[in-house]
């Protein structure tokens, strides 16, 4: 028995245009269609006259291989193809061509809580939810003590969820499906909702699972989880591989591809594009590399075909393992009036205080009434810091040239020796360093 | 057939999954339905939970529906009208052909929309799909046992027990159900395609009403049709002919038996639920895609 779980080859979907916004036909469109083609053949004209419906190919051709025992993340933007392959990986949806071979039962969750009935008491739900996502009634019986304990809501259990809070909601619904016993575990982007130590929890009972030997294919938006979960990345553009291989190795080539601006974004609900996110300096040149102590401005670009009343803003900045800092209207308060037409905001982070490392900004936007996601929270911009060490004030002996690994936000400090010495480590602010050709350390001292 | 979408031996380990596009007429691949049988539970169970949730009156919504409704033919069609029963009282009779009547025509009613109102799952979970328009009919008969109550105790006040005939009731009320599935099933399948279906069903469901033999007894149309040289039991081509009047006889007796009539009613009723089956297969593929 060969060791492959999921096994892709020329896998391709396609969807012929219009049918999003249309949807269905009526039986009219059909009668009027038939009645159309048999004049067409009264009067000898041929078919071909009726134009082609447009076709967008969601998937192109796509092959790959997938491990027993593998963590594979799925990476690319928007609309790329990564869920539609999980679609047809989960037999949701059909392929046009190609095919698919998957060795193991598969469990799938491409959404938290489907099929959960508000009207229903959590115990009630988690039973549903459960049978929906394909276990049995006995393996329920048997977890559900643990999926109550994850959930935290023991004392809710009777309740019904129509009475539940966002993150209440979302914490059960996560709990079932994080008891999802099966080979192969198919994961969309479900972690970008859910506060920040839910999301914790989630990564750490998907690290679990990811050590347990389990099959697991995950899209994520998130370069920190997948980094810390998986070896494995697989880059998906235009419906195809675009690159596969080595996490660190694949994302930094997404986020490089990410740095030229290419980020756009369509809410048809919520009736907003993002036209671009640039990141320029100080000077407001577009960049993607910066110096420490530099000004980092964040400039987005959007178009709101319909007045958004106070959306929430949300930036933050990350590296390879997690968030570094951030801004957050959702803590400042400082809400936007209203987008309404094509316009610019930016946001400006003053002398960022990073190492030399490559960092992403994750842009989120909730709309004005704080619960829903317009934009849930997502990579839209890349750059690297790049600075001798040196101007840190790190001593030669330690230093890497990159500092890779290390914590990137690097607050001024100061060592007191125990001969009564004081060294002074950091960068305050770009002008001061430009200012002198001293050391860092003397500069901060000398404050 | 070759070209079957899923290659699976069920068991945990073993079972592989082959995806490839799917093509043409497809296997009904009711050995995964069955498979998914505790979902169709679930699913039946959360339909029967939610429906009288936020109503005064709960459950005893499923005495008065046809009670009342029973209540206003006797007036009108008994009374007024004079219709004839067989002999039965007209309250008696009528309530008995409302009862699989009811539990079908809510069962139409509900599958026919239920594909469409379970957008939500079909998008994100992978289950075989005639679970859904199943639950939705399945979901009717704990409505119908309560009704049912109400029968025994209208046969007690008139007197009439129930003879050997009875035995029948089973099998008759698993005719209600297969043919509530057979055109659910059609009729879910063809409004994920077209909306129109949600405006045609409820006149649909009255022009039904009118030719089954629930206001008036089979015995009329069986006139009707000798009269004029056919035989009577063509008026079981309407398959809910052949059950309402079999649900009369198996409890109340006293009627001709209607075995030819619902013969052909069962003829009917397995071509329904087999092209209806075939039909929802076929469709199946591009629900998620279209819903």
């Amino acid at each position: 028995m060969s060791d492959v779980a999921i096994k892709a080859r020329n896998l391709s979907k396609v969807y012929e245009l219009g049918r999003k916004s249309e949807r269905y036909a009526t039986v009219r469109d059909t009668l009027m269609d038939a009645m159309r083609g048999a004049a067409r053949a009264l009067r000898g004209t041929r078919a071909k006259d009726k134009p082609k419906p447009e076709t967008i190919w969601a998937l192109r051709d796509m092959s790959f291989d997938v491990q027993r025992g593998d963590v594979v993340a799925l990476i690319g933007r928007n609309g790329a193809g990564k869920s539609t392959l999980l679609k047809i990986l989960s037999r949701i949806t059909y392929p046009t061509g190609g095919s698919a071979e998957i060795h193991g039962r598969v469990g799938s969750l491409l959404e938290v809580g489907t099929g959960f009935h508000p009207e229903l008491t959590g115990r009630e739900n988690i039973f549903l939810n459960g049978a929906i996502l394909g276990m049995r009634k006995a393996e329920i019986d048997r977890q559900f003590d643990a999926i109550v304990e994850f959930s935290e809501l023991a004392r809710f259990m009777d309740t019904a969820v129509k009475h539940y809070s966002t993150g209440m909601y979302l914490r059960l619904a996560f709990a079932v499906a994080a008891h999802m016993d099966t080979e192969i575990l198919l994961i969309d982007e479900v972690l970008a909702v859910g506060d920040a130590s839910f999301q914790k929890k989630c990564l750490g009972k998907m690290g679990d699972v990811a050590a347990a030997g389990r099959t697991v294919l995950f899209v994520s938006h998130n370069m920190g989880a997948v980094a810390g979960l998986c070896k494995r990345a697989i880059w998906i553009d235009e419906g195809g591989v675009r690159a596969d291989g080595g996490v660190e190795d694949v994302a930094q080539r997404y986020l490089g591809a990410l740095a030229q601006g290419a980020f756009r974004f369509d809410s048809e609900d919520h009736h907003l594009s993002i036209r671009e996110v640039l990141l320029k300096n100080a000077e407001g040149n577009v960049t993607s590399q910066f110096a420490p102590g530099e000004d980092l401005v964040i400039e987005i670009g959007f178009e709101a075909t319909r007045r958004l009343e106070k959306p929430y803003i949300v930036i933050v900045i990350n590296n390879l393992y997690g968030p570094c800092f951030a801004a957050n209207m959702q803590l400042d308060g400082r809400r936007p009036v209203a987008f309404e037409g094509s316009g610019r905001m930016s946001c400006r982070f003053k002398a960022i205080p990073l190492l030399p490392q490559p960092y992403t900004v994750n842009l989120a936007i909730r709309s004005g009434n704080g619960r829903d996601w317009i934009l849930p929270s997502q990579e839209v911009a890349a750059f690297t810091v790049a600075a001798p060490l040196e101007d840190y004030g790190f001593q030669s002996e330690v230093i890497h040239r990159f500092a890779g690994g290390a914590i990137p936000v690097l607050i001024p400090y100061e060592w007191t020796q125990p001969d009564g010495s004081v060294s002074s480590i950091g960068i305050t602010s770009r002008e001061l360093l430009e200012g002198g050709s001293n050391p860092v350390g003397d500069l901060v001292g000398s404050e | 057939m070759k070209r079957t979408e899923t290659v699976a031996a069920i068991g945990p380990r073993t079972s592989v999954t082959r995806i490839l596009p799917s093509r043409g007429w497809i296997s009904l691949r009711l050995d995964e339905v069955w498979e998914y049988r505790e979902l169709l539970y679930f699913l039946i169970w959360r339909d029967v939970k939610v429906r009288y949730k936020q109503t005064a009156l709960g459950a005893s919504w499923a005495i008065l529906q046809p009670l009342m409704t029973m209540l206003v033919f006797t007036v009108f069609f008994g009374g007024l009208a004079r219709v004839g029963s067989d002999g039965l009282p007209y309250p008696i009779f009528s309530y008995a052909g409302l009862l699989p009547w009811t539990l079908f025509a809510e069962g139409v009613s509900r599958s026919s929309a239920s594909l469409v109102a379970s957008s939500n799952l079909i998008k994100k979970v992978y289950f075989p799909r005639l679970i859904v328009p199943a639950s939705a009919v399945f979901a009717g008969v704990p409505d119908f046992a309560i009704a049912f109550v109400v029968l025994i105790g209208l046969m007690a006040f008139y007197g009439i027990w129930p003879s050997a005939t009875i035995l029948f009731l089973p099998l008759l009320l698993l005719l209600v159900l297969a043919i509530g599935l057979g055109v659910g099933m059609w009729l879910s399948a063809l409004n994920v395609k077209y909306r129109d279906v949600r405006y045609v069903v409820p006149f649909f469901v009255q022009i039904w009403l009118f030719v089954t033999p629930v206001i008036y007894p089979a015995s009329k149309v069986a006139l009707k049709l000798e009269s004029r040289g056919l035989p009577s039991w063509l008026y079981g081509l309407n398959p809910m002919a052949g059950v309402v009047e079999g649900f009369r006889w198996a409890l109340l007796g006293r009627t001709a038996s209607p075995i030819s009539l619902i013969l052909a009613s069962t003829a009917v009723t397995i071509l329904v639920v087999v092209s209806g089956a075939f039909y929802f297969r076929r469709m199946e593929k591009t629900f998620a895609d279209v819903v």
